[in-house]
């Protein structure tokens, strides 16, 4: 009996092996990719980005006005998480089981919520670049807008999940609907939230980038001239204090994770 | 005239499935009073319809002269006050200390604002440390919750309850959790309620022997229906058997 339940599971794991080689080559056919070209072409492709990538003494001279953009980027992000966070705060609230005033204003956070994170971000971006022009307003809303979406999401769910016991507890207390966020809510779940919006802020640094490109603002603004006035050194250095900053900002926000949780 | 009255409660969290029917019993005030009963008898549910944790479907729920069900909002908030409950996993805040997490206990009394803000006058500290004291817990005040073993835990959720200056406790599988030791120290400050303060404890329970040995009185719940309701030593074998159906007693003493 045992046996033979071994073996069918041999038999499953050969078949999914299978499967999935067929489907792979399936694909590639369709699409026309060739596997063995891609691989032949990589050694030219890094030929090409290492005598062109190059970060020179000439360049550096424009590190400062690098920077400076950098510093426009990382505050933008900055700023359009901590807003988002106060908006998701609300949303979280009123769409956690646990926390809701009823179930039809928790459906319409959740719909909320739903809406802004399912149309990714450089979909925002598109859009508002059409209502809003380009300006760093509009990078600033679509980082804005994509940030809800997702912390509501996180929030609703470290909501219900951190603090369903004691909410229960105070409410046969008689505290009152406040009394219960401020006390019990938020004490237990802001290491968590405060974690989640350290986690959105590094994110944000990341597609500003990109926003950027689309908007015109910020680094990718930066990027985008360089690249397209083809001084791939100055690209070099753009991406590298990308790179950095990004590293940076991501140990500083786990050292904080580390001290506060 | 009887602390507590129901009569005719029927409840239902789904249309075609009761979980409590038609339960008739009376508590005064002063009675240690258990309810036993296998796991889905509808336990916590009778406990969390007499602080309207969760509606009524029908019949009535009489607190001293208040109709439990018919309350408002704000009528509802004073009764809580007079009810303290205490959980099986103790329901407290764990990353507050413990004496905020005693203080909690005031919230009934508070304005929203005082509550938020957290005022709390001298003597309403003086009574939580007073009380700590008295649990044997003391030493741990400025502790964070999570740093407590679980006997600890349930006796700042006994000293929460306390807090409130409440007529009736409510306890939920307080022992559930616990190990033989510290379920005997919590059993012995729940009776100690009773006994000392006069305040009626109304107590679910798994364990028939512990049940026997503190109450005064036994409620036997079996598929949401009072099967046995009168003085612990009446509980017989037979009768412990009609509770939790023969076979299953087997599992139960072991």
């Amino acid at each position: 009996m045992n046996d033979i339940m071994i073996r069918k599971r041999k038999w499953q794991f050969t078949i999914f092996l299978i499967i999935m080689i067929a489907a792979t080559y399936a694909s590639s056919i369709i699409t026309d990719f060739n596997a063995l070209h891609g691989i032949t072409t990589f050694p030219a492709a890094l030929y090409w980005i290492f005598s062109n990538m190059l970060i020179s003494q000439e360049t550096l001279t424009r590190l400062p006005s690098i920077l400076d953009k950098l510093l426009e980027t990382i505050f933008m992000s900055i700023a359009a998480t901590t807003t988002a966070a106060v908006i998701s705060m609300f949303l979280g609230l009123m769409g956690s089981t646990t926390t809701r005033v009823n179930r039809a204003f928790s459906s319409l956070a959740r719909f909320t919520a739903s809406i802004s994170r399912n149309i990714p971000v450089v979909a925002w971006a598109l859009i508002l670049l059409l209502s809003f022009g380009q300006n760093s307003l509009t990078g600033y809303l679509a980082l804005f807008v994509g940030s809800i979406g997702f912390l509501t999401r996180v929030f609703i769910e470290t909501i219900d999940e951190a603090s369903q016991s004691s909410v229960e507890a105070l409410r046969a207390t008689g505290a009152t609907y406040f009394q219960i966020v401020n006390k019990a809510v938020i004490p237990q779940c802001l290491p968590l939230l405060i974690s989640w919006i350290l986690f959105m802020i590094e994110t944000n640094i990341r597609s500003a980038t990109l926003v950027g490109i689309l908007t015109g603002t910020g680094i990718g603004y930066t990027f985008d001239l360089y690249y397209k006035s083809m001084n791939y050194n100055v690209v070099a250095l753009v991406t590298f204090s990308i790179v950095i900053t990004v590293i940076i900002i991501e140990l500083l926000s786990n050292y904080i994770r580390k001290v506060i949780l | 005239m009887s602390l507590l009255k129901v009569v005719g409660l029927d409840k239902s969290y789904h249309s075609n499935f009761r979980v409590l029917t038609d339960i008739n019993f009376e508590v005064d005030t002063g009675e240690f009073v258990s309810i036993i009963g296998p796991s889905g008898a509808g336990k916590s549910t009778l406990l969390r319809c007499i602080n309207r944790m969760v509606e009524v479907n029908e019949g009535k729920i009489l607190f001293g002269d208040l109709d439990v069900g018919n309350l408002s909002k704000k009528a509802l908030r004073k009764l809580r006050t007079n009810i303290g409950m205490i959980f099986q996993h103790y329901n407290l805040v764990p990353r507050l200390t413990v004496i905020e997490n005693v203080l909690h206990g005031r919230f009934g009394y508070k304005t929203t604002l005082q509550g938020i803000l957290g005022k709390f006058t001298e003597k309403e500290k003086e009574h939580a440390f007073f009380l700590l004291e008295k649990l044997g817990i003391s030493d741990h005040a400025y502790k964070r919750c999570d740093q407590l073993s679980g006997g600890q835990q349930q006796r700042v959720g006994i000293a929460r309850a306390l807090i409130q200056e409440p007529k009736l406790v409510l306890c939920d599988e307080p022992i559930a959790s616990l190990d033989p030791n510290s379920s005997k120290v919590i059993m012995d400050h729940l009776k100690a309620i009773t006994s000392e303060l006069n305040i009626t404890c109304l107590v679910n329970l798994h364990q028939v022997d512990v049940a026997i040995n503190y109450s005064d009185r036994i409620i036997g719940l079996n598929q949401g229906e009072i099967v046995f309701d009168g003085p612990s030593q009446m509980l017989t074998e037979g009768r412990i058997n009609s509770i939790y159906g023969t076979e299953t007693r087997q599992f139960i003493t072991v």
